[in-house]
């Protein structure tokens, strides 16, 4: 025993002078030291700048080229950015595996759909709807089940998933099977109507990441990060994890349900088949691609996965088992995801440090 | 000496199984109760019956002269009840600074936290020395300061530790021990479970001894330490 504890101590004290240099120059948590061009491409991608410049790039795509191939495949990926970073609220920052993820989704588009095409109202003034909407299908689902822990919690949402799909299929003011068609769009500000759809989606989206990575850094943010770590302790600390959870489970389902507004603008036309458990699947591949709980890696991994099949349309009828294996590649080598969330906090400013 | 926490004829079932037996125990401001004794004679039932995570089935719990049997977790957090959980429950992924800051979640004063977290580091020097690192890289008994230290922040007027000699060497037990001593001189009363009696009894002004759900021995810890069944059971003789 007695050698046990001094051979802690003996253990601390050689630790303990490398930990004071550490602590003296400030800085926030250890990092394995990486060499070279890792270390330049990680400082590009953690830095500030770069989510303005990919903002300035969305916003300017139809000034580079305003094909409408390019068009289309830009609202697609821009909708599934957003799909992506409401469910990285859920999953990445909460930890709440959710598998139905489409189901706000079809909320939203069925939402704006219906009040546009059958009851004539314009595309905006569907919004507060599809808020409503989204916020009530997340109370339904989510008050009862988030006193669930996780596996449980995957199975009841992917029925909801589901039942939400099947029910859009079956109900006569959604069009059944057939869908809605004929949806409008936003107006058309003067510009081409899917430029002007471009960009209503794009400034959208933009607000939604921004909002997004502000709600996971603030009190709200930490709350959720402490639920997902450990539920237990969080709750010996004073957090009210039912309501935490709750609102991160709301808050992913505002996001989906306002891409499903954008979805139905874009496309114009919506039907059952469009909310089926592959594009829940997806959607939970891209924040799972891009790094959990990361809102910079998940808009990359949303990027990723919307893109890349457009981008493999030269491999034909090979496109999709390109896409696969790609993706088998990438979370072999980078398990974490593409840009993981950073271990520690983001760096707050001392107040009165004592290192 | 005033009564912080009064438990009263406190019961309470995991499905058929009965943990707490009807169980009576007080701690006074300002004193360090310690409850002792075997795996599953209800030592962490008893903490987790009062911090509210799990629901008694019958009894009353008062604390600071109001009645918590039926209160939630985290309003007996904001009345200043703190638990340090078994297996100290630190955040692995986490730094020791936000550990410590999470521990002041409670509290919305910015200041109050930072005030409190430097009180923290000059408890503890080495949390202050570590303050950048991640909780799982600490040692064992570095984590047990941590988990106290989190608990402090939240600026306890009881804190309920679970066994936090558990797993650490007789040198660190004594370093945690001292730390209990502190926070209690600096005004908060303290419950500590603990299987380790001699050195609960060493600092503890009183004793429970529980078994099977029910206090079998009580009095101050100076004649706990000498009553012949404690010596049997727990001490050695």
């Amino acid at each position: 025993m007695n050698d046990d504890s001094s051979a802690y101590v003996r253990a601390v004290e050689e630790r303990a002078p490398a930990n004071v240099a550490l602590a003296g120059k400030g800085v926030g948590s250890p990092k394995p030291r990486r060499a070279g061009l890792p270390v330049a491409l990680s400082g590009l991608l953690s830095s500030k700048w770069l989510g303005l410049v990919v903002a300035v790039l969305a916003l300017a795509l139809p000034y580079l080229n305003s094909s409408t191939y390019i068009i289309q495949i830009g609202t697609d990926a821009l909708i599934f950015v957003m799909l992506a970073v409401g469910l990285n609220i859920v999953v990445g920052f909460c930890g709440l595996l959710d598998l139905g993820y489409a189901a706000f989704f079809a909320i939203g588009a069925y939402a704006s759909g219906v009040l546009s095409t059958k009851c004539g109202w314009p595309m905006i003034a569907t919004l507060p709807v599809v808020v409503a909407a989204s916020v009530a299908g997340g109370l339904i689902i989510g008050g009862p089940t988030l006193r669930l822990r996780s596996d449980y919690l995957a199975i009841v949402t992917l029925g909801f998933g589901e039942i939400i799909r099947i029910t859009a299929n079956n109900l006569d003011f959604t069009g059944g099977p057939n869908g809605l068609y004929g949806i409008p769009d936003f107006g058309d500000f003067g510009l081409r109507s899917d430029v002007a759809v471009y960009w209503v989606t794009a400034a959208v989206v933009c607000v939604a990441v921004l909002f997004s990575s502000r709600l996971g850094r603030g009190r709200i943010g930490r709350a959720w990060r402490f639920v997902r770590d450990d539920e237990d302790a969080a709750e010996a600390m004073g957090i009210h994890t039912y309501k935490v959870k709750f609102a991160a489970y709301i808050a992913g389902a505002v996001f989906g349900g306002v891409a499903g507004m954008l979805f139905a603008a874009h496309q114009t036309a919506i039907s059952p088949p469009s909310f089926n458990f592959l594009w829940s699947a997806l959607i939970l591949m891209a924040v799972v691609l891009g790094g959990m709980g990361s809102t910079p890696g998940v808009v990359i991994g949303a990027l990723a996965i919307s893109l890349l099949p457009e981008l493999l349309r030269g491999a034909q009828n090979w496109r999709y088992l390109i896409f696969g294996l790609l993706l088998i590649v990438i979370m072999v080598f980078r398990p974490q995801g593409l840009l993981p969330a950073r271990a520690g906090e983001p760096k707050r400013r001392r107040r009165g440090g004592v290192a | 000496m005033s009564t912080v926490l009064d438990l009263k004829g406190v019961e309470v079932c995991y499905g058929r199984v009965e943990a707490l037996r009807g169980l009576d125990l007080t701690v006074g401001e300002r004193e360090i109760v310690a409850l002792l004794g075997n795996n599953g004679a209800g030592k962490s039932t008893t903490v987790s019956t009062i911090s509210g995570v799990v629901r008694s089935r019958a009894g009353s719990i008062t604390a600071f002269g109001d009645d918590i049997t039926s209160a939630t977790p985290w309003s007996i957090v904001e009345r200043g009840i703190l638990h340090v959980p078994e297996g100290r429950r630190i955040f692995s992924r986490l730094t020791v600074h936000e550990n410590l800051q999470l521990g002041g979640y409670t509290v919305r004063d910015n200041a109050v936290i930072d005030k409190r977290i430097n009180e923290v580091y000059e408890l503890f020097p080495r949390m202050a020395e570590r303050r950048g690192q991640q909780g799982g890289t600490l040692s064992g008994g570095e984590q047990q300061m941590l988990a106290i230290g989190r608990a402090m922040v939240a600026g306890p007027r009881l804190i309920m530790l679970d066994e936090p000699s558990m797993g650490l060497a007789p040198l660190v037990v004594a370093q945690v021990m001292e730390a209990i001593v502190a926070i209690n001189q600096a005004g908060a009363s303290v419950l500590l479970i603990e299987q380790n009696a001699r050195a609960a009894l060493k600092v503890a002004h009183r004793g429970y001894v529980l078994d099977s759900g029910r206090v079998t021995v009580t009095g101050p810890a100076d004649e706990l330490r000498a009553d012949p069944q404690v010596v049997e059971a727990y001490l050695g003789a």
